[in-house]
């Protein structure tokens, strides 16, 4: 009836986890009580999670980042804490079957469910808006794409507290993850959770290529799209290639747990270097799917806060593209050490590398956006310029260990560990940090605060250099990584230190979270407020509508004549909005809860399947089914604004825009 | 700005000397092995054509970001300006030029360090062979020449280059002894190769550096390097002792055990690391000098069932 | 020319409702085909890999999956007929058309599961090497996609039950499937070249 569940499966014979589930309870409970207490509930389900409007599913696809960010790091800090301690026989408070599962969550939690949902955020607010679209070309699609990352993080998280996680690294390498050696759920919801929150990113991925195909403002050619849009263009082609690869790499490896098959298997015939073969035939793509779009933000940042167009608009546009096409065929430099003969290394290792001049050019070109600017020290531009000199860093460290007879010696080291922390801390999430404090206005209408903001900037940014240069260390003095305790007396120092990043990297998270907290209190002040819609005196189209922008976008859409339309159009002193013009009824989606049933029917389906439980897989499965059936016989999925709604909507916009006017 | 980032300077500086200063005790960085050596220099090599970059890009970041700040009106200002080919020209050609730089060097060190050659040694010194088996969470160690087999302690004479065969009886793992160099993988089923070399005497760490589940931390070897005459004493050792390692003794042997001590086996059946090879496949297994596939006899492997 | 403007702007409107619901399928499709691609990259690593158990020439019967291939070209050439109907708007005929598909593509499942449950009958299923495992995966993924659009087929057939004819949005689902149906098709000649003709030659 249950399957392998049993009450044993709750782990509260562990403090830790007790208490972690404890605080979850409160938490939780605080929260649907105050929805409750406002009576919120209607507003919520029919404004938020049935919406189908890409600003709002951008929004929650950050609040899920953020969420995460707290769960994956709160892993890490355990870590760091368990290194400072277990050493020269002391145990350290967590033991191996715990430890291994904390690794794996923070590193399976921190891409998938923290990186990948505020990349997605990210394109969700800011894309349609820069290339003057009203929405996305597939809106219940995106829905859907939202509630399949949100509920594989809830699968993830359920595992906390039922059963246990994956021991066996971030990526599952076969045969530890086989069911010979991890016979345990463990693995099963590892690989439940990826694959749905695949699924939901290669819809997504789908969905904004078609967008910025075929729903670009009149006049933008691809040679007049902001970078930005750009990078994410780049970024869903990558997508696109590298998640059905995933795909089958789970599939794959949960067949062989499942049915027994011999794909990965030590016997049968079974090949465990194949599995890594796959899986960074989409790991590797992955980590350019991360980086290209806040390789975007901080050209948008710099070239806003430089007061000048960007440097070599074409240059970045080719670079980018290159790094595209280049992170394909890269792949094996993961596994150097699997004993390929010297040419096949000699050429994953070249093509590697190569990938740092385009990558390169790129830093130089920010560079040059800033020589002979005016640059203002806006919070996000300390993001920026923390982001340059770190992510120089990283890039260097990435080609020692591109060259294949260095990572002989570096592979599966802490320095490993070091360098990848250093280009996606040092560049994704700098730059996503970066982006949200660029786009907050226009997501919201008021500004995050600053203060806070560059607080927080340098708790993460010292923060990063003591908790991760002595990784690099370590990784010279032959510490691998994953060791859940040690006796070299050696290593103690350098652990301590880290662990001292770790604290002052927290000290940047609460900072943050003030920020948060500060900005929405002083929402209403005067300098807080964006009532133009352009606070930053930016160049591209999303700042051309009102901050917050109407559900619509662009009541009429905005024609480009020009890279950054948005500029020459202030230049020219035309009117990118058209107020007043001759509006027409907008064509709208829906809302829908088919997105939210979907995600709720596969979550059934995830928690079902690990469990063995298959009646209830079996009611998830005929769920989505039934609800995508239901979907496809609904005609009824859009409608008209009609023009008295947009010229309300409108005017108001152009009261505001007039009042700020005159007040400067 | 300024007063926040000079702190942060002097900071980095105190850091990195630090580093130096404690640069004399890195493992890799302070090999005792030809191979190590080399990919020392390799690894400084490479670093500091990348340090031509990477240091004036940092340098260029804070300067230009200072120069060119708002506050300061005296900096020349040119808000349209956005292209220029003399700079395009320089920050392609740079960054490819030193990767060209970095791509030749690959591409030889692939072919001089490739962990499969055999080392040249100097004449009349013949290498020692060692199979090395991963076992959860162990390592075993046969020497087919002697006849003997240890566990978690493999020891070989200074100066002469040792031939390592590769696999594992579990899980994937790594093989690894930082202080020589190269690590490479070892995997159920397949054999790899490794030739490493000890120039000087030493009591060195040895590690599994990938992961292997909840042993792992503890699975460490020592790699004792030490003149001939004391080698021979070693192996003397091994052969007085009273275990032995046969396809009755082996299960027992790898079946999975934690911080397992060290072992010594005065006599192992011959032919045992072919049989665990060939196990995983189907009773074939490669033979390296000639590369082609034998048929091992399935007998001594019968009762050496898989393990749970 | 404001008016001229509205109507552009409206017809754009309709046509950005239309087109990227082709083009995205279009796009699945690729990414599916990238799923395909790695899947026959597994089989082609691990074709050799028998355990001691049955190779290729042992276990297939080139006959029955000729019947299959005939029997899955064939389903093309109906849907292609349905389509034509449906541009015509002659849903009866579409309909009749669709239903003919359905059966064969009935059928062609019906082979395969025949030959499927033959193969584990025998002991030979796909726990047995790594061959069989990346063969039953290939080939069942293929058959998956069959059933998918089977199920897809019956919708279809029942949303267009006693209508007299079809809007835009229906001839874009119908579109859709047409493209996913030939698309298997041209993945089962893969299948049946590179897995079954190279298994047994």
């Amino acid at each position: 009836m249950f399957g392998k569940l049993t009450l044993s499966a709750i782990p509260y014979d562990v403090p830790i986890l007790v208490g972690t589930f404890i605080g979850a309870a409160i938490a939780g409970l605080a929260v649907v009580g105050l929805i409750t207490y406002y009576g919120k509930w209607g507003y919520l389900w029919r404004e938020w999670l049935t919406s189908v409007d890409h600003k709002r599913i951008g929004v929650m696809y950050i609040v899920v980042a953020l969420v995460a960010l707290f769960r994956g790091f709160a892993d890490a800090i355990m870590m760091r804490s368990q290194l400072a301690l277990a050493y020269a026989g002391n145990p350290g408070y967590l033991p191996p079957h715990h430890y291994d599962q904390i690794f794996s969550a923070h590193g399976t939690i921190m891409i998938f469910f923290m990186a990948m949902a505020f990349m997605q955020g990210l394109m969700n607010i800011v894309v349609p808006l820069q290339i003057g679209a009203r929405d996305v070309a597939f809106p219940f699609v995106n829905t859907l794409s939202f509630w399949m990352t949100t509920i594989s993080f809830l699968l993830v998280n359920v595992s906390l507290f039922i059963g246990e996680f994956s021991q066996c690294g971030w990526l599952a390498y076969p045969p530890l993850s086989e069911q010979q050696f991890s016979p345990g759920v463990g693995v099963d919801y590892y690989i439940w959770a990826v694959q749905l929150s695949g699924v939901g990113t290669l819809l997504t991925g789908v969905n904004f290529f078609a967008t910025i195909v075929k729903m670009r403002a009149p006049g933008m050619t691809y040679m007049r799209m902001p970078v930005f849009t750009w990078t994410i263009f780049c970024t869903t082609v990558l997508i696109m290639v590298a998640f059905p690869i995933l795909t089958v790499a789970m599939g794959l490896l949960g067949l062989d747990r499942y049915l027994g098959m011999h794909f990965f298997t030590n016997d049968g015939g079974g090949n465990q270097m194949l599995y890594l073969s796959v899986i960074w035939g989409w790991g590797h793509p992955e980590v350019y799917i991360l980086v290209l779009p806040a390789f975007g933000a901080f050209s948008e940042i710099t070239q806003t806060f430089s007061r000048k167009p960007l440097f070599g608009y074409k240059t970045m546009v080719y670079a980018t593209a290159s790094i595209m096409v280049l992170s394909l065929v890269v792949w094996v430099h993961h596994f150097f050490t699997m004993g390929a003969g010297p040419n096949v290394n000699a050429f994953f290792g070249i093509m590697t590398m190569i990938i740092a001049v385009p990558t390169g050019v790129k830093i130089f070109n920010w560079l040059f956006t800033m020589y002979k600017g005016r640059v203002e020290f806006h919070a996000t531009m300390y993001w920026v310029i923390g982001f340059m000199i770190t992510f120089s860093i990283g890039g260097m460290t990435g080609v020692m260990l591109a060259i294949p007879a260095s990572d002989f010696v570096l592979h599966n080291s802490l320095f490993v560990i070091a360098h990848f922390h250093n280009v996606i801390i040092g560049g994704v999430y700098f730059g996503y940090v970066a982006a949200m404090n660029f786009w907050f206005p226009k997501a919201f209408g008021f500004k995050l605060n600053e203060a806070w903001g560059k607080r927080a900037f340098w708790l993460w940014f010292v923060g990063f250099y003591f908790a991760f240069m002595p990784l690099y260390v370590l990784g010279f003095e032959g510490m691998t990584r994953r060791m859940n305790h040690y006796d070299n007396p050696e290593w103690h120092m350098w652990l301590l230190i880290a662990e001292v990043g770790a604290v002052l990297i927290a000290g940047g998270i609460v900072c943050q979270l003030t920020q948060l907290y500060v900005s929405i209190r002083d929402r209403n002040l005067a300098e807080n407020r964006d009532l133009t819609g352009d606070p930053w005196n930016a160049r591209t189209l999303e700042w051309s509508t009102s901050s917050p922008p109407p559900f619509y976008n662009f009541a009429i859409l905005p024609e480009v004549h020009e890279l950054d339309a948005f500029a020459h159009d202030k230049e020219a002193g035309i009117d990118t909005r058209q107020a007043g013009g001759n509006y027409q009824p907008i064509h709208m989606p829906k809302n829908t809860a088919c997105g939210f049933l979907i995600g709720a029917f596969s979550f059934v389906l995830g928690f079902g399947a690990v469990w063995y439980i298959w009646w209830l897989a079996a009611v998830g499965l005929i769920g989505v089914i039934a609800t995508v059936i239901a979907r496809s016989a609904n005609n009824d999925v859009d409608y008209y604004v009609p023009v008295s709604e947009v010229v309300r909507i409108e005017q108001e916009h152009s009261h505001n825009l007039m009042a700020a006017q005159a007040a400067e | 700005m300024k007063k926040k980032i000079l702190p942060r300077l002097t900071k980095l500086v105190s850091l990195s000397s630090a580093v130096l200063l404690a640069g004399c005790t890195w493992d890799t960085l302070d090999p005792k092995g030809v191979i190590g050596l080399q990919e020392k220099s390799l690894i400084l090599t490479s670093v500091f054509a990348m340090l031509l970059v990477v240091v004036p890009v940092c340098i260029l970041t804070l300067v230009f970001a200072w120069h060119y700040r708002q506050s300061n009106t005296a900096a020349e200002y040119l808000p349209k300006w956005s292209h220029s080919n003399k700079i395009e020209v320089i920050i392609w050609a740079v960054p490819s030029l030193i990767i060209l730089f970095l791509a030749v060097l690959t591409y030889q060190t692939c072919h001089s360090l490739d962990p499969y050659k055999p080392l040249e040694a100097e004449a009349n010194v013949k290498p020692i062979h060692v199979d090395v088996v991963a076992l959860d969470w162990k390592w075993l160690f046969i020497y087919p020449d002697e006849g003997i087999a240890t566990v978690n302690q493999m020891a070989m004479p200074v100066n002469t280059p040792v031939d390592f065969r590769i696999t594992s009886d579990s899980v994937m793992n790594s093989f690894f002894i930082p202080r020589l160099g190269t690590m490479i993988y070892a995997m159920a089923g397949m054999q790899t190769q490794l030739h490493l070399i000890a120039n000087e005497a030493g009591d060195f760490l040895g590690e599994s550096s990938n992961f292997s589940g909840r042993g792992f931390s503890d699975m460490r070897f020592r790699a004792l390097a030490m003149p001939a005459d004391q080698y021979s004493a070693w192996v003397e050792k091994v052969k007085a002792s009273s275990e032995q390692l046969d396809s009755a003794s082996y299960p027992k042997l790898a079946a999975p055990s934690e911080a397992n001590p060290v072992e010594y086996f005065s006599h192992v059946d011959t032919g045992l690391f072919d049989d665990i090879v060939a196990k995983y496949n189907n009773g074939m297994v490669m033979d390296k000098s000639t590369g082609k596939m034998l048929h091992v006899q399935q007998s001594a492997m019968s009762d050496m069932n898989m393990k749970e | 020319m404001a008016q001229n403007m509205t109507a552009d702007a409206a017809h754009a409107h309709d046509e950005h409702h239309e087109s990227p619901v082709v083009f995205g399928f279009w796009l699945y499709l690729m990414t599916d085909c990238i799923i395909f691609g790695t899947l026959f990259a597994v089989f082609a690593v691990l074709r050799d890999q028998f355990a001691g158990g049955p190779t290729g020439h042992e276990v297939f019967e080139l006959s029955g999956v000729g019947i299959e291939t005939a029997i899955l070209l064939f389903s093309s050439i109906t849907y292609g007929f349905g389509m034509i109907a449906a541009h015509e708007n002659k849903v009866s005929t579409m309909r009749t058309w669709l239903g003919v598909t359905f059966l064969l593509g009935l059928g062609f499942l019906f082979m395969e599961i025949r030959e499927f449950s033959h193969m584990v009958a025998e002991g030979n299923g796909p726990d047995r090497s790594a061959f069989l495992s990346a063969f039953f995966t290939l080939v069942g993924t293929h058959g998956l996609h069959v059933t998918c659009g089977l199920l897809w087929m019956a919708v279809l057939l029942f949303q267009t039950a006693g209508k007299t004819e079809l809007n835009e949005r229906m001839i874009g689902k119908l579109t859709c499937l047409s493209l996913f149906w030939h698309f298997l098709d041209i993945v089962w000649i893969c299948v049946f070249t590179f897995v079954y003709l190279m298994g047994v030659l």
